[in-house]
């Protein structure tokens, strides 16, 4: 059975590494549509400790969450991915560091 | 009950100044005029009526008090906002009334050309009504308010032509030397609640003679205190510059402020608190040496002035300091007589000068005066009687209020007080009829194309009036009391004066005792002195024959022989600093005017502008500092951001575990 053979801690394991991978992307990656990818990579790795708890505990909510999880991550991204259109038809570049005018 | 109608006395001049203030210029200058003289004739009739009703109080009882409300009360101090009705309010209540009505008709001839008619009248009614708030207040508190209310309309007046500057300076200074003495009188009345618990009068002056010590540091200190407000508002010696510098105002306000009522607050407040002077010698003695004093120097100058205004406000500074003179020497029936008289022959004076004034077109120097007794004959006759009636001679009404402060200033003070009042007597009579035959006789100096005319009837009537109540004023106080037992205006004032020496003189035997100490030996105090009606007599002629001389002298000088003046005075030193008032305005200006502004700016600049705006600036450029520190963190860089966000993160998960 699955749920011998693989352990919690190890999915758990697997949710750290992607959502550190996102942040990563978030921090280090200068490309709009790169650095988006990884706020999805960032919630998926939630998506996936919220089952597995979910799992291991015998519940649903985590599972009705991760739905939650997913409908908002859908919005997000045609409300992003619309900013992102936005910014490139006045600013002929994806490079996020182009985009600094709202400071002091 | 016609006592009950006392508050309405302040009230209707009150009510004249908040219409003609607020809607004087819609209503018209017809109107502004009739408004102001009706209620302050209103306020006339009332205080007739109050008289009576006082006449009617059961015998014995001299004092009508009416509470109007309770001001204001904080635990035992409580103020009550009520009035006083008696013999030495009656008195000041019809000199300002009466005398005050008068001047108003006039200045609605006088002031008639004026544009701003109605802003003059709205203070004019302002300032009777404050002055009647301070002669009808029955405690100290009150008289504050009428003090400061008449000082404030002084400074209104004299500034009236503010498009002046030197008007305003005068306004300035008049208001800011009267502010010294001001403060001084509110010390005394701290001092006299701190000391008996109340500021009512009748409480204080019943109390007096029981809780403070004859001659003793508490009444000095208070009497001083009190002396130095009156030197303030009544123009003697050391602040009398500004009253000079006043006549700046139109003349209606030299009448009415400047010699009738407001420079007399001083002499009503020293007899009302009678009780507290006669306790402290020391005091009185300050008085009559500072009244006595102005009375010579304030003389000396008028002898030397041209303005005809200034030579009229020298001599009142020098009559005022005569009502002092007669204070010091406990003679306060005296000093009520002289400022009652004196009301009247100084309004009419003032009156007189600006009939001149206004006849020869604004002119005031008396050397561009002459023969003009010719074009203005009522001015000329009425300005001769007053005159006659401030040199003094018989049957005048100034005659007999004179020489009662002279025989008082020689019996009860001594040959000092005496002197000084005689030789301001000699100069008065001198200098006033210079100002006659300068003005009135002679050779006309009238600039050619100027005529001179004599004023409308409305200025002539007044005119008349006052000198018709300076010729019959002196027969309040005939002194007959020699031979029938009778002075009208000393048995009238009688029971706000009384004051029992012996009985006062016990109680501080017995303070004393009680503290421990010796009590000196007063028994000399209570020896009575001697009048005799000879030596009354003897000083009446003598008073008399000194101002026939200085009328004589003045008739040499400058009818007879007018080359004597400047070949008498050429060459003498003191000519030029009598003619320079004895420095006296330079002197306050290098000691006092300017230091307070070398003051002012070193605050201005040091303190003020380093100091308190550095440490505004400073806080101000300090947060400025930190923040442009801290604005770099907004980059604008939203990754940037996010690691701030991750740090935070780490940072608090790391302090959580």
């Amino acid at each position: 059975m699955l749920e011998e053979t693989v352990p919690l801690s190890h999915y758990l394991m697997l949710s750290a590494t992607l959502f550190v991978i996102g942040v990563a992307g978030v921090l280090i990656r200068r490309n709009v549509i790169v650095v988006f990818m990884s706020i999805e990579i960032m919630l998926n790795a939630v998506n996936i400790s919220l089952i597995s708890f979910d799992h291991y505990m015998n519940l649903s909510n985590g599972q009705i969450f991760s739905f939650m999880v997913m409908c908002v991550a859908a919005a997000e991204v045609s409300v992003g991915l619309a900013i992102i259109i936005a910014m490139h038809r006045n600013k002929p570049t994806v490079n996020l560091d182009d985009f600094n005018l709202l400071k002091w | 009950m016609l006592l009950k109608l006392t508050c309405l006395i302040p009230l209707y001049p009150l009510i004249g100044s908040i219409i003609n203030g607020f809607f004087g210029l819609k209503i018209g200058k017809k109107a502004v005029g009739f408004i102001a003289c009706g209620s302050m004739i209103l306020s006339f009739l009332t205080s007739v009526l109050v008289y009576v009703g006082y006449l009617m109080l059961p015998e014995g009882q001299h004092v009508y008090e009416q509470v109007a409300w309770t001001w204001f009360g904080a635990g035992d101090f409580i103020v009550d906002f009520g009035f006083q009705i008696d013999p030495l309010t009656l008195v000041m209540m019809f000199v300002v009334t009466g005398v005050g009505s008068i001047i108003h008709v006039y200045a609605v001839g006088y002031m008639q050309e004026e544009f701003s008619y109605y802003r003059f009248f709205a203070y004019f009614n302002l300032f009777a009504s404050a002055m009647l708030l301070l002669v009808m207040g029955n405690n100290f508190l009150l008289m504050f308010i009428g003090w400061e209310g008449v000082g404030c309309c002084s400074y209104f007046l004299i500034g009236y032509y503010f498009e002046k500057k030197s008007a305003c300076d005068a306004g300035t200074k008049a208001f800011v030397v009267n502010r010294v003495g001001d403060f001084a009188f509110l010390l005394a009345v701290m001092y006299i609640f701190n000391v008996f618990g109340t500021i009512d009068f009748t409480d204080v002056m019943h109390a007096a003679p029981e809780k403070l010590i004859y001659g003793g540091e508490i009444v000095t200190i208070i009497t001083m205190l009190l002396f130095v407000g009156a030197t303030g508002k009544s123009a003697q010696i050391p602040l009398y510059t500004w009253l000079p510098d006043a006549m700046e105002g139109p003349t209606p306000v030299s009448a009415l402020i400047h010699a009738a009522t407001m420079v007399t607050a001083g002499v009503y407040m020293v007899v009302r608190c009678s009780v507290l002077f006669n306790l402290s010698p020391m005091t009185m003695t300050v008085v009559a040496f500072i009244g006595g004093g102005p009375a010579v120097m304030a003389a000396t100058i008028g002898m030397t002035q041209f303005d005809i205004k200034r030579v009229l406000a020298y001599s009142t500074v020098s009559q005022i300091g005569y009502m002092f003179l007669a204070c010091g020497v406990g003679a306060y029936t005296a000093a009520i007589f002289h400022l009652v008289t004196h009301a009247f022959f100084k309004a009419c004076l003032f009156l007189g000068s600006g009939s001149v004034i206004h006849g020869i077109h604004g002119e005031q120097d008396m050397r561009k005066m002459g023969g003009l007794k010719k074009h203005m004959p009522v001015t000329y006759w009425t300005f001769v009687v007053s005159t006659l009636a401030i040199a003094g001679i018989f049957p005048l009404s100034g005659f007999f209020s004179k020489d009662e402060v002279l025989y008082h200033s020689l019996m009860d003070g001594n040959i000092i007080f005496w002197g000084m009042g005689v030789s301001a007597a000699l100069l008065t009579a001198f200098y006033m009829f210079r100002l006659v035959f300068m003005t009135f006789h002679g050779e006309s100096r009238v600039d050619p194309s100027v005529h001179p005319h004599e004023s409308p009837k409305v200025m002539t009537m007044p005119l008349v009036i006052l000198a018709g109540l300076a010729t019959v004023g002196g027969l309040l106080g005939i002194p007959f009391h020699h031979w029938w037992h009778m002075h009208i205006l000393h048995s009238w004032l009688e029971p706000v004066l009384h004051f029992d020496l012996a009985s006062a003189l016990q109680h501080s035997e017995h303070m004393l005792h009680q503290a421990g100490q010796h009590a000196p030996s007063w028994t000399h105090l209570l020896e009575p002195t001697e009048h005799q009606w000879w030596t009354e007599l003897l000083l009446m002629c003598f008073s008399l024959a000194v101002a026939v001389v200085g009328i004589f002298g003045a008739y040499m000088f400058y009818i007879k022989r007018p080359d004597l003046p400047d070949k008498f005075t050429e060459g003498q030193w003191g000519l030029d600093m009598v003619q320079n008032k004895y420095y006296v305005d330079e002197l306050y200006d290098d000691a006092f005017v300017q230091p307070t502004i070398e003051g002012s700016k070193l605050l201005w600049k040091e303190c003020d502008a380093k100091a308190i705006d550095g440490t505004v600036n400073g806080t101000a450029k300090i947060i400025g500092w930190c923040s442009r520190q801290a604005q770099t963190l907004q980059s604008g860089f939203v990754r940037n951001y996010a690691l701030f966000i991750v740090v935070g993160f780490i940072s608090l998960l790391l302090v959580m575990f």
